[in-house]
């Protein structure tokens, strides 16, 4: 039945953590993005909300919440309004421990999950992104070849998140057999594994409180455990679903926090004896960036719920993502515009949002639900 | 719990709308485009035979004695979504069929029970009928408040003197059936927005006549009147609703009825461009061109991204019309959804039929297929019931808090 009313446990949730956004997230961004560090007691503190440890089952200590990827769209949403980076940062375990609690064995969660529960965050990853212009996930060129009891994994990863604090990185690697989504699995590969090089911290145009790394595997030797699901094959479009939806609604974060600022610079700033918002020029770019934000969050909803019906939402939340990642650059772009100048400034957040909004464009597989 | 999935009921329901529009309509369709102003009786007769589909009025849920709505029954949420499904066959038939239209919108908006049952009644007997809405005048369109047409009350009448243009089904409503038109008059001047009245002007009424249809762009089976009112004399309570000239209401009337009504016109753009749509995705299957979903968006190729953008754009634009609707059925108040939705599907579905023309080069161009028709059908979408840049005014002042002095 239809209902664009989230539930009274969603609201609170979306309250809750979007407070915590603009009064804990917000002021901490700018700092974070010019000495591309994040508080640790920030991190701490966000970690105390229990984002990741929520739908963890109690025998591994978690909350033992129901997994929703409406909720969890609710929550990237409110984080990614606070600050994209410390967003991604502070939900980057979910990218190791959601895949497992979804579809790991059983001895996987066990050994896995329970570190995801404690009072501290604790760092952990996923290495899917390759440095290449046309990186595709259909098409990974990482690949992981049986050998003796395990696998062998070699290839290049990149924008890979935290990747030098994680004790542990789910790597997504071509494991041969079939084509496109079904030819690719994930293993659970320790830091300290022989073969794994995590390389110098990454510089990007945004994104730069968030710690990246490009990470390289030579003849990199897992065992046969390590293969997320065991023998039985992982559904990677399904995680991947799931990652477009967490990035996109961040993506509606991001756009929100540009034209909140910019609505409320332009009620502010006076030309020709009156406030710039009263003229249509600056007013219908500020009407056209609340549409594409209702719109975009409606098609990333769309994605949501029909992941939480356990139906196929490849293509609703690819075209979701996509709708983000062009939506979130001419919204973010339109706030640097509505306040000129003073936009391309660093004293403003806008141009900040700006840097951080081609990401949703340039990369994939950040965030989950 | 947020969803966007259709009831099964609903479901059902739209495929008979749907079996409507294929083997109703679209036979019809490019019939009546190249002949303007003839008129499609079967189709009329065999649209106001099926009384079902004229349970389509819009509007906020009807209120029962203790003023609590009746049981939720997405009233506007299937309006709008069989609205979509009949556009999908034919926007310009759809428009025509008989039915009490947005003069029954109006009715329903600022009407008392008396008038709604007294003049919505001879929609469900008899021969086909058509209900019209008259607002614009030669002098003004967009700034509706600007109404020059009066209406003076003699004795234990009104009389209506003025000029109104583009009023769809009007010439149906007036001259080919037993109908009205609701035309807005003011009743003082002085009284600026407040004094603006709406009143029924049935069929036949002298001083009253039809001057002229238009020949449009696209849209052309829907009749498009030009009516001239001289000393138009209407029964006093054939103003609908209150006549005391408030501060608060009159116009804001006007207003109601576009909150329900935009929705809908949402929904025939959408309609519109899904038909151009889903011509371009079967066109595409015949010719083996793939559209990959799930690949590197920058390894597809122009028309793969193309396709993904006019089906992304019409969902995103669909959504924020379903959302409008459902809102009128919760009783919420959805005066920016309402214009957020048409501005975007207005202008979202324009592209599309645009682009669906370029796509297949000559064999979009030509008058053998019907997605020509559509480019031109869609564009009105984005003109009537408020241009785009109307809804974006208003879109404009709700989010900024601003009144419409402050941000015109």
């Amino acid at each position: 039945m239809v209902d664009f009313q989230l539930t009274e446990e969603q609201q609170m949730i979306r309250d809750t953590v979007g407070a915590f956004a603009r009064d804990e997230i917000r002021p901490a961004a700018r700092p974070a993005d010019e000495s591309c560090e994040i508080p640790a007691d920030l991190i701490a503190k966000i970690w105390e909300l229990g984002l990741v440890r929520g739908p963890i089952p109690e025998n591994y200590g978690g909350d033992d919440g129901e997994r929703s990827a409406i909720t969890g769209a609710v929550v990237a949403e409110e984080l990614g309004y606070g600050d994209l980076s410390i967003a991604i940062h502070s939900l980057a375990p979910r990218l190791l421990a959601y895949p497992v609690l979804e579809q790991g064995t059983d001895a996987q969660k066990a050994a896995y999950l329970k570190r995801f529960t404690g009072p501290a965050f604790v760092a952990a990853t996923a290495a899917l992104m390759e440095p290449r212009w046309d990186f595709d996930l259909t098409d990974l060129a990482t690949t992981a070849r049986r050998e003796g009891g395990g696998f062998v994994i070699d290839g290049v990863k990149c924008a890979v998140p935290l990747a030098a604090d994680s004790d542990a990185i789910l790597v997504y690697a071509k494991s041969g057999s079939g084509a496109g989504f079904k030819a690719v699995d994930a293993f659970l590969v320790r830091r300290d594994a022989a073969g794994l090089k995590i390389g110098e911290r990454e510089k990007n145009m945004g994104l730069r409180a968030l710690a990246t790394y490009e990470v390289t595997l030579d003849k990199c030797k897992v065992g046969a455990d390590a293969r997320v699901g065991g023998e039985k094959e992982i559904d990677f479009s399904r995680l991947m679903s799931e990652t477009r939806v967490a990035f996109a609604a961040m993506g509606v974060g991001v756009m929100r926090a540009a034209f909140e600022y910019a609505r409320d610079y332009a009620k502010e700033r006076k030309a020709f004896g009156a406030p710039i918002a009263t003229k249509q020029a600056i007013a219908f770019m500020l009407a056209d960036m609340a549409i594409e934000i209702d719109a975009a969050r409606l098609l990333v909803w769309e994605a949501a719920s029909r992941l939480d019906k356990g139906a196929d939402a490849l293509k609703e939340s690819y075209l979701a993502k996509n709708y983000v990642a062009a939506s979130a650059l001419k919204v973010t772009d339109n706030a640097v515009q509505v306040l000129g100048g003073h936009g391309y400034i660093r004293e403003h957040p806008v141009e900040m949002w700006l840097r951080n909004a081609r990401a949703f464009a340039a990369l994939d597989g950040l965030a989950t639900v | 719990m947020i969803d966007f999935e259709l009831e099964p009921q609903v479901v059902n329901r739209l495929k008979m709308y749907r079996m409507v529009a294929e083997n109703v309509m679209r036979p019809i369709s490019r019939e009546y485009d190249e002949r303007e102003h003839e008129e499609p009786w079967q189709f009329f007769e065999t649209m106001w035979a099926a009384s079902t589909l004229n349970d389509m009025q819009p509007g906020p849920e009807p209120r029962s004695e203790g003023g609590k709505p009746s049981a939720p029954r997405f009233r506007n949420l299937n309006t709008v979504t069989t609205t979509e499904e009949l556009c999908w066959g034919d926007a310009g038939l759809f428009l025509s069929v008989p039915n009490s239209g947005l003069g029954g919108a109006a009715v329903m908006a600022a009407g008392t029970p008396e008038q709604k049952t007294r003049f919505l009644k001879r929609f469900s007997e008899g021969k086909p009928k058509w209900g019209a809405m008259a607002i614009t005048e030669p002098g003004f369109g967009s700034d509706s408040a600007a109404v020059t047409t009066t209406a003076t009350r003699e004795g234990d009448q009104w009389a209506i003197s003025g000029t109104k243009i583009f009023c769809t089904g009007g010439h149906r409503a007036l001259d080919k059936s037993e109908g009205f038109v609701v035309v807005w008059a003011t009743i003082d001047k002085s009284a600026g927005r407040a004094g603006i009245k709406p009143f029924v002007v049935e069929h036949g009424t002298p001083g009253m006549q039809v001057v002229r249809v238009e020949n449009k762009l696209g849209i052309r089976a829907s009749d498009t009147a030009a009516i001239i009112f001289d000393n138009c004399r209407v029964p006093a309570d054939h103003l609908l609703g209150s006549p005391e000239v408030r501060r608060e209401g009159g116009f804001k009337d006007v207003m109601a009825t576009f909150d329900a009504t935009r929705p809908i016109v949402a929904a025939m753009a959408i309609g519109v461009g899904r038909a151009a749509l889903d011509f371009v995705r079967d066109f595409l299957k015949e010719q083996n061109v793939p559209v990959r979903y799930g690949v590197s968006p920058r390894r597809l190729t122009v028309v793969e991204r193309d396709f993904m953008e006019m089906e992304v754009q019409l969902q995103a634009a669909r959504l924020l019309t379903w959302r409008a609707a459902w809102m009128l059925d919760m009783g919420q108040r959805n005066n920016l959804e309402a214009s957020m939705a048409k501005a975007k599907a207005g202008l979202v579905v324009t592209q599309i039929t645009q682009k669906a023309v370029e796509l297949l080069g000559p064999l979009g161009y030509s008058r053998k297929f019907l997605l020509e028709k559509w480019m031109r059908d869609a564009k009105i979408n984005d003109i009537f019931e408020g241009t785009q840049q109307i809804n974006m005014l208003i879109v404009s002042r709700r989010i900024l808090g601003y009144s419409n002095k402050e941000l015109n």
